[in-house]
């Protein structure tokens, strides 16, 4: 069974979204998600200070056999990178929602997150998906 | 086994092999380095020593004669992998193309000592005008990759050239090999993808939904990626042009209907060719490919140069000044003009006739071998279709009930001498094999592949974790993929 | 029928366990207006096809027809000694016949080949790593170009600085393939008087690139002062391309050393690495770089790791940056490379080693001077650059070069090549290898002197008959 957090987001396109106490954003890919890519072998980050839109491309996960955009999932500039996975990407499958983090925005505008799926709604996106 | 029979086969790299004392004395010039370095400035010389093996002449034949014979090739094991046509590649064509007035030629020597080579050429032109029903050809492409690029460069060229600029989209069936899309932004488009229907064709009604003036053309391949013929090619045709859009065809699947279906017929406007599979010029390990051009009277004008002109007494290159819409130059000269010649020498043993029969014989193979797996128990994809030159098998029924997919079967037929079908691609289709067997393969050796495919299915049932190791014949076992990306390992000499 | 081994039984019967009458039965889905059949077709261009033996008779006499001249043109393309190993091995079935090594473990004969490959054009350009081969030379620059906008981000700019004495055609095959991306190529201009980069027109550059070019030789066989034009690009925030000859790498400073920190990527034509002149083609381009941007280099590239048992193996890596999986995000569209030549070129190399190659390289440059200095003593023959060179170099004539090589054609010799409707009238490039002798050097130095004075009477005469 795939685990999905209840206290965090999640998008259609498998990123998981933690709200931290000041409002910015951590962004990473979901266990699920890291199940079907397999053993990941390369993580390509965003620079700090980049500005991203909503649904805009801004990372890419690699993996042996395959590679995956990552989608900023709300407007946002880039306050943070997980340096580490450079280094040591299975991080992202050993876990995927501590160690895995990949990057952190600050929202550039007032938002309430209504695009942002909840786990309920994201299980049911992975349990529709595996059929 | 003696220690010394065992370092003999140990694996080494050439380098292993060197001692930097040894000389290769007769197939270098004799020369005083340093008197030579004098006359140079100082600034441009090298400073550190080379380093490059020194291993004398006997050895290093002996290494590469050893290390080819770690291969599977044509000329040893049956190669079904699918969408490259891995057929016999004569070896006249080899031989003839390397005689000493084609092979050192050099590009710019004087027309007067070219005649043979252009005359040559012109005839390839014109066999693959002939067998393609396009109205002019280009050969400079050196690989089917840069044949699409300059076909979809040439599309993108006629709208420009119609001031019709605001066309920004490159349509690509799902299905599609993955060279479609990265060529269609190479050249600037944004790619829309269309979905395959579940009898293999187009569906026609996204399609319909996403065509309009911002559609620049299609980039098609009949039969399919998925060994199927297009049923409704005329209609899609017709839609494309009526919506001011033009049709690419990607010729990887050009040996299921060579001289039964001209591209051109079916309303396709510029066309690469892979000689190196339909005119079996050689693979090479990985090339040199040739990716002739093909097009309609509409885009003649766009076409890259230089191609070959024949005014009925002697032959001249047609270059730019003559062709001023030309997108220009794609190589330093004209491609890859030994294995063009090949294909030349290919195409004059073949005959029209023989060309046909490429095409026969390659769908009767196919769907031989299709009805033989399928009677065997195997699943087919398009079990209703009519195989090409290719067809789909899916492992899905293995891979959930014996926990054995694709990728295991594929090992596991390397330790019977086969060379393994392509693998997982198409990507539509769950652990897919996609298997082409070509016309030079024996009844018998296709029955011999049945048969290895049923006695692997059996060991699936008894053995599964056999598959799973699979191979143990061959000079290595399953490689370690994610090391080799994690920790690379490139280059010999470099350290980090 | 050749290469078709079914015996008339044997279609009978495999028609019959598919259950059809006929071959063309099996191309019942395809719409009949489509249907065409090319055998029965007698007008077709395309010849009743013809026995080993005919097409051989025919081959012999085409190859005759294009003789085997004494060649002095270069320009892109070098006459060197093969030795007869080298095409001995390359063709031997198991490679000539093998596809990509999708199938590693079946494959590890061309996976060696391709890693010892990598690593020895790695140590000739001293970059950290090697692709497994681009197309040619000239796209290979192209596919630099490409790489250095992608690396080269913080630049935020999309323009190349592209230097006039790099080969004109090299030159249009870049523009062909990276136009549509948006990208510039700004061209530099080079010093008249000697042939390299002019310096100072470069210092203008105010605005920010993505790379510069940097040809060594030069297209006029000319060496440039790399250290200080890598050290002023890298100053400006620029990358370095690198464009070189392998064999004059034997002697010359390895990219990877030029200036403070070395150029970033490495290109080049692997020709003269064994690779048959072949009238252009099929050649070998080469790719080489730092190892951060690996992850930019286009094209295959062949990877040592272990297998189940710890063993070494050879594997494809980094496919995910290729097509095949990126799709419409791959680096690049390419999904092979020159495998037969990267073989070639590998058993080169091999057969050669450093010293060998150092040798060829020193010879090349001998025979070049030596025919320089035979030049200097024919009339009107002039020198318009400095004469640092290594195996090429440009003379001026005050005659028509087109007339001239003409001329030497008529006497079976490959005079060299026509630059002056890129570079301005009567110049001349001409290249002189380690094959030559020095009877060859005389021969065309008497030849050319020859031609020159019959080829200025005949002018002065014209320009007599026009004047009266």
């Amino acid at each position: 069974m795939t685990d999905i957090p209840q206290e965090l987001k999640y998008t259609k396109s498998h990123e998981w979204v933690r709200v931290e106490d000041d409002g910015s954003l951590t962004i990473g890919i979901t266990d699920h998600a890291q199940g079907l890519l397999g053993d990941m072998v390369f993580v390509e980050l965003p620079d700090l200070g980049d500005e991203f839109e909503a649904e805009q491309d801004c990372a890419v996960v690699e993996s042996v056999k395959a590679a995956s955009d990552i989608y900023c999932p709300i407007e946002g500039e880039v306050i943070a990178i997980n340096e580490e996975l450079e280094e040591a990407p299975e991080q992202i499958n050993v876990n995927a929602y501590h160690e895995g983090w990949l990057f952190r925005i600050q929202p550039l505008k007032e938002n309430n997150f209504d695009d942002l799926m909840s786990p309920e709604d994201y299980a049911e996106l992975v349990e529709s998906e595996s059929h | 086994m003696s220690k010394r029979i065992i370092e003999q086969n140990a694996e080494h790299l050439i380098f292993e092999l060197s001692d930097k004392n040894r000389r290769s004395s007769s197939l270098a010039p004799d020369v005083d380095i340093s008197a030579v370095c004098e006359n140079l400035p100082e600034f441009a010389l090298r400073k550190d020593n080379l380093e490059l093996p020194q291993v004398a002449e006997l050895q290093v034949v002996r290494h590469y004669t050893r290390l080819s014979q770690k291969n599977f090739s044509i000329d040893t094991h049956f190669y079904p992998l699918g969408s490259c046509t891995m057929k016999y590649n004569p070896r006249a064509c080899n031989t003839l193309a390397q005689l000493p007035g084609l092979s050192g030629r050099h590009p710019m020597a004087h027309a007067s000592m070219s005649q043979g080579v252009m005359a040559c050429l012109f005839d390839l032109q014109n066999m693959l005008m002939e067998a393609t029903g396009m109205k002019q050809v280009s050969l400079t492409p050196m690989a089917g990759a840069q044949g699409e690029f300059a076909g979809v460069a040439m599309i993108r060229a006629y709208h420009e050239h119609n001031n019709d600029t605001q066309r920004s989209e490159i349509i690509v069936p799902d299905a599609a090999h993955g060279t479609n899309p990265a060529t269609a932004v190479m050249c600037g488009y944004k790619v829309k993808e269309i979905p395959t229907n579940e009898q293999g064709d187009i569906d026609i009604e996204a399609l319909e939904k996403i065509i309009g003036p911002q559609t620049a053309g299609i980039m098609l391949t009949n039969p399919s990626t998925l060994g199927v013929f297009e049923r409704k090619i005329k209609l899609i045709a017709d839609m494309i042009h009526k919506a001011g859009g033009l049709l690419y065809y990607d010729g990887a699947n050009l040996n299921a209907i060579l001289g039964k279906v001209k591209p051109g017929d079916m309303g396709f406007d510029v066309i690469h060719m892979n000689l190196h599979k339909t005119f079996s010029t050689p693979h090479g390990g990985g090339g040199p490919g040739a990716g002739p051009l093909g097009v309609s009277e509409r885009l003649q004008p766009f076409l890259p140069v230089p191609m070959v002109a024949y005014d009925g007494q002697t032959y001249r290159w047609v270059t730019e000044k003559e062709q001023p819409l030309s997108i220009g130059h794609l190589s330093a000269w004209m491609g890859n003009i030994s294995i063009l010649l090949r294909a030349y020498i290919y195409a004059l043993l073949l005959g029209r006739e023989g060309m046909e029969r490429v095409a026969d014989y390659a769908t009767l193979n196919a769907n031989y071998l299709l009805k033989r797996l399928a009677d065997a128990g195997f699943e087919i994809a398009f079990p209703e279709r009519r195989a090409s030159h290719e067809f789909i098998l899916t492992l899905r029924k293995e891979a959930k009930q014996l926990g054995t997919n694709a990728m295991d079967f594929a090992k596991r037929l390397l330790d019977y001498g086969y060379h393994a079908p392509t693998t997982y691609f198409p990507l539509l289709v769950p652990e897919c094999f996609l298997i082409e067997p070509t016309e030079t393969e024996s009844r018998d050796d296709l029955d011999a592949f049945v048969e290895a495919m049923i006695k692997i299915r059996d060991e699936a049932e008894q053995l599964p974790d056999l598959l799973k190791n699979a191979p143990f014949e061959l000079p290595v076992k399953r490689l370690d993929d994610v090391k080799a990306a994690r920790e690379l390992d490139l280059n010999y000499y470099y350290q980090d | 029928m050749p290469y078709i081994p079914h015996t008339p039984d044997e279609v009978t019967e495999m028609l019959g366990t598919i259950g059809v009458d006929s071959i063309d039965e099996l191309f019942d889905e395809i719409p009949q207006e489509l249907h065409t059949h090319l055998a029965d077709d007698s007008t077709s261009a395309i010849p009743a096809g013809q026995s080993e033996m005919a097409v051989q008779r025919l081959l012999t006499e085409r190859a005759m027809l294009d003789g085997t001249p004494v060649c002095f043109a270069g320009g892109g393309a070098y006459e060197h000694h093969i030795p007869a190993a080298v095409w001995e091995i390359a063709t031997r079935g198991e490679f000539y016949s093998a596809y990509t090594p999708y199938q590693a473990e079946a494959s590890q004969g061309t996976l060696q080949v391709v890693y010892e490959f990598q690593s020895m054009i790695a140590s000739l350009t001293g970059m950290d790593v090697s692709n497994a081969s681009l197309y040619d030379g000239a796209s290979g620059l192209a596919e630099a170009v490409l790489m250095s906008v992608r690396a080269n981000r913080k630049a935020k700019s999309k323009r190349i600085l592209m230097p006039r004495n790099v080969s004109p055609v090299y030159r249009q095959v870049v523009e062909t393939i990276v136009k549509n991306q948006g990208i510039t190529l700004e061209l530099i201009d080079f010093e008249s008087t000697k042939g390299t980069i002019d310096l100072d027109q470069l210092k203008r550059q105010s605005e920010p690139f993505a790379a510069l070019i940097i040809p060594q030789p030069n297209y006029f066989g000319h060496l440039e002062n790399v250290h200080q034009l890598t050290d002023w690009a890298h100053e400006q925030g620029g990358l370095v391309i690198a464009q070189v000859n392998p064999i004059a790498l034997a002697l010359l400073e390895a990219p990877g050393n030029w200036g403070k920190n070395g150029a970033d990527i490495t290109v080049g034509e692997g020709q003269p690495l064994g690779i048959p002149l072949s009238s252009g083609g099929a050649y070998i381009g080469f790719i080489a770089c730092k190892q951060k941007l690996v992850r930019q280099l286009p094209g295959r590239i062949v990877g040592r790791t272990i297998d189940l048992d710890g063993k070494a193996g050879f594997t494809l890596t980094l496919q995910a940056r290729e097509q095949h999986i990126r799709r419409s995000k791959a680096t690049s569209n390419i999904c092979t490379n020159q495998g037969l030549m990267a073989t070639a070129a590998t058993l080169y190399l091999s057969f050669l080693g450093a010293d060998g190659l150092q040798k060829v390289a020193a010879a090349c440059v001998a025979n070049t001077q030596t025919l320089i200095s035979k030049l200097e003593s024919v009339p009107s023959v002039e020198f318009p650059f400095v004469k640092n060179v290594f195996h090429e170099f440009v003379i001026s004539l005050d005659v028509n070069i087109d007339k001239v090589l003409e001329a030497l054609a008529e006497e079976d010799i490959v005079g060299g090549i026509n630059i002056s409707p890129d570079f301005g009238e009567n110049l001349l490039l001409i290249c002189v290898t380690e094959t030559k002798t020095e009877d060859e050097l005389d021969f065309f130095t008497e030849t050319l002197a020859r031609a020159l004075s019959r080829l200025r009477s005949s002018e002065e005469t014209n320009n007599g008959e026009i004047q009266s």
